[in-house]
């Protein structure tokens, strides 16, 4: 869908160049034109030739970009392609709905799961009234309400995590931001049903792994994932948001180096060209992960599987012991 | 103070770095004029106004344990700068000043103890160790401390103060929260009791995960306790912050700590806390019969 992009990255800007001299002629070619088709296989040749050299080298940097591009794939996009029967479930019982977070039950491949995410939006009405994709405390708390609710009746979990981070605001204090994410961190610790974490955008710190413990923690390509967005690390260590590329690269965000760190358990492709070049191929590839993953866990028994998932959070880090 | 009885004459262990050396100390909260012997005496707590002044970990050790009860655990387990992480110095040379600063290998010491007999594990901060911030070690420690308890069959007490997570370790960083919290709730499975204690300041990824899940949880007064800074919320909202917002009378009054408890009469909490909890403490005499 080269000729609906709003949007362009700079190093996307030569790929979109040729795509836009592409569509421009099909325009013309309106009769059997020999010579233009040739011309129009030859451009179309070039641009997945260019496409595949610029993300096959993406700097962390530029993966954030993405992560961050305005006609990426949000949570809701992913869950009408991949899954059946969803039903959104609201508000967290004690406070009131937050729209940063959905949750809901929905059927993959006919079988019942709970899915939580963030959700971005892309209007200016809708990204203010999903704040962003910026959860408050009742959004973790509908969260953790409705994976009790699947752990309950022995369903497994997936979620899908997105944000800048937990909203740092006044009612976001008072009602208990921090408190609302460590419950989380708690429960989710030792549900006994399978749980399935996949990054499809930005993974900023709490905000993200306040819905980010699972048996399996999957992330896209182009996406990030740390302690803090690389714009709040160059502010507090370099004293410039604006060296975010740096603290981008010094803090090591991009999934490879998830990875390699063990923090994630597996890097799932996107479409050539970012996740925001073709929504149904990335869905596809996504459901085909998660779908392997949650076979692999549906053998596992709950006491194994919450046994497992601890163990595997408390390796992670780096020390030495000396004496 | 009734039947408290204190162990030690003087308490002269504050965090320098708060309380200037001299024999006058001004209150950072309220500017009053203060002799330090009689702050030493009063637990580094303002006599005008109460405000808690900061003290090391090796205050509240002697504050909160019977004398030479504790007996550290895995004291040298040192962070490691992985991702050779560089700001305005080597992360690995941050780590090595600190050291020598604190005399600690990290920003948390943990170990077992008694208080008035009764056996706890027991985990304290230290914001002087690069402003408290959660790495590996830190989170590794505290997993481990609430491991010993699990194992045995002990209350597990962690006295917070930290800016939140270590920046310089990136996500390893920031999976600590899970760690950390995974353990607390493998004691809550087992039923053991854990009390977590909040000092000034414990922000970020500290307070979002293991220092919000304490069965109990106690503030000292005038604490700044919150998930996200000051200075960041006043950023993104573009607006002056309310008198005494994220502080502990706040958190009280928002119903997210169950009591704020004057230093002085920190340890005697503790004990009557853990006598509720403890099967075998329940019908134990206070400890001024003992
Ligand atoms: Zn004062």
């Amino acid at each position: 869908m080269p000729s609906q992009h709003k949007f362009v990255l700079e190093f996307e800007k030569p790929i979109v160049e040729i795509e836009r001299r592409i569509a421009e002629l099909r325009e013309l070619s309106q009769n059997e034109d020999l010579a233009m088709h040739k011309e129009i296989e030859r451009l179309e040749l070039k641009s997945q030739k260019l496409r595949r050299e610029v993300f096959s080298r993406l700097t962390r940097w530029q993966r954030v970009q993405l992560a961050r591009h305005p006609e990426r794939p949000y949570m809701l996009d992913y869950v009408s392609r991949i899954f059946t029967d969803f039903i959104e479930l609201h508000g967290d019982r004690a406070y009131g709905d937050d729209p940063a977070i959905v949750a809901g039950v929905c059927k993959f491949d006919g079988i019942p799961i709970a899915i939580v995410g963030h959700q971005k939006a892309r209007d200016v009405k809708e990204k203010l009234r999903r704040n962003f994709g910026m959860p408050h405390p009742e959004g973790y708390r509908k969260a953790l309400r409705v994976m009790k609710l699947a752990a309950k009746f022995n369903r497994p979990i997936i979620s899908l995590v997105d944000t800048m981070g937990a909203y740092p605001g006044i009612g976001a204090e008072e009602r208990g931001q921090a408190e609302a994410i460590a419950r989380n961190l708690f429960e989710m610790s030792h549900l006994p049903v399978p749980i399935i974490i996949a990054i499809i955008g930005e993974g900023a710190s709490g905000g993200a792994l306040g819905i980010g413990v699972g048996d399996r923690v999957l992330m896209m390509e182009n996406t990030w994932y740390s302690v803090i967005s690389p714009e709040g690390c160059a502010a507090i260590l370099f004293h410039d948001a604006g060296q975010a590329e740096r603290a981008a690269e010094a803090m090591k965000v991009a999934p490879p180096d998830l990875m390699e760190m063990g923090i994630i358990d597996r890097i799932i492709e996107e479409p050539s060209g970012g996740a925001h070049s073709d929504f149904d191929q990335a869905a596809v590839i996504l459901r085909q992960a998660l779908r392997e993953e949650l076979d692999s866990l549906m053998q596992i028994t709950k006491d194994e599987l919450v046994k497992r998932r601890i163990e595997k959070f408390c390796r992670m880090g780096v020390w030495k012991e000396s004496v | 103070m009734a039947w408290f009885k204190r162990e030690k004459a003087g308490f002269d262990l504050q965090d320098k770095k708060s309380l200037p050396d001299g024999i006058w100390v001004k209150c950072e909260s309220c500017g009053e004029v203060l002799y330090r012997k009689e702050l030493d005496r009063l637990f580094s707590v303002c006599t005008k106004c109460g405000f808690h002044f900061r003290i090391t970990c090796e205050g509240y050790i002697s504050l909160i344990c019977d004398e030479n009860s504790f007996q550290e655990t895995n004291a040298h387990i040192q962070s490691v700068d992985m991702l050779k992480f560089r700001d305005s110095e080597r992360y690995s040379d941050r780590i090595k000043k600190a050291m020598t600063k604190t005399g600690m290998s990290e920003a948390v010491r943990t170990g077992t103890a008694s208080i008035y007999g009764l056996p706890v594990v027991l985990a304290v901060m230290d914001f002087r160790f690069v402003g408290g911030s959660m790495g590996s070690v830190v989170g590794e420690k505290i997993a481990r401390a609430a491991e010993l308890a699990f194992e045995q069959h002990r209350p597990f007490i962690a006295v917070s103060a930290s800016g939140g997570a270590r920046m310089q370790e990136s996500a390893y960083s920031l999976m600590q929260m899970a760690k950390t919290s995974a353990r607390i709730a493998m004691l809550s499975d087992a039923k053991l009791p854990y009390i977590s204690i909040l000092t000034h300041p414990t922000t970020g990824g500290v307070t979002a995960s293991f220092s919000m899940l304490g069965d109990v949880i106690i503030a000292e007064p005038g604490a700044l306790i919150g998930f996200a800074g000051p200075r960041v919320i006043k950023q993104t909202i573009g607006q002056d912050l309310p008198e005494g917002f994220q502080r502990s009378e706040f958190l009280l009054n928002h119903g997210f700590v169950d009591a704020i408890v004057h230093r002085k009469d920190l340890k005697q909490t503790l004990y009557q806390l853990l006598s509720f909890f403890l099967e075998d403490a329940a019908d134990k005499p206070l400890p001024e019969q003992v």
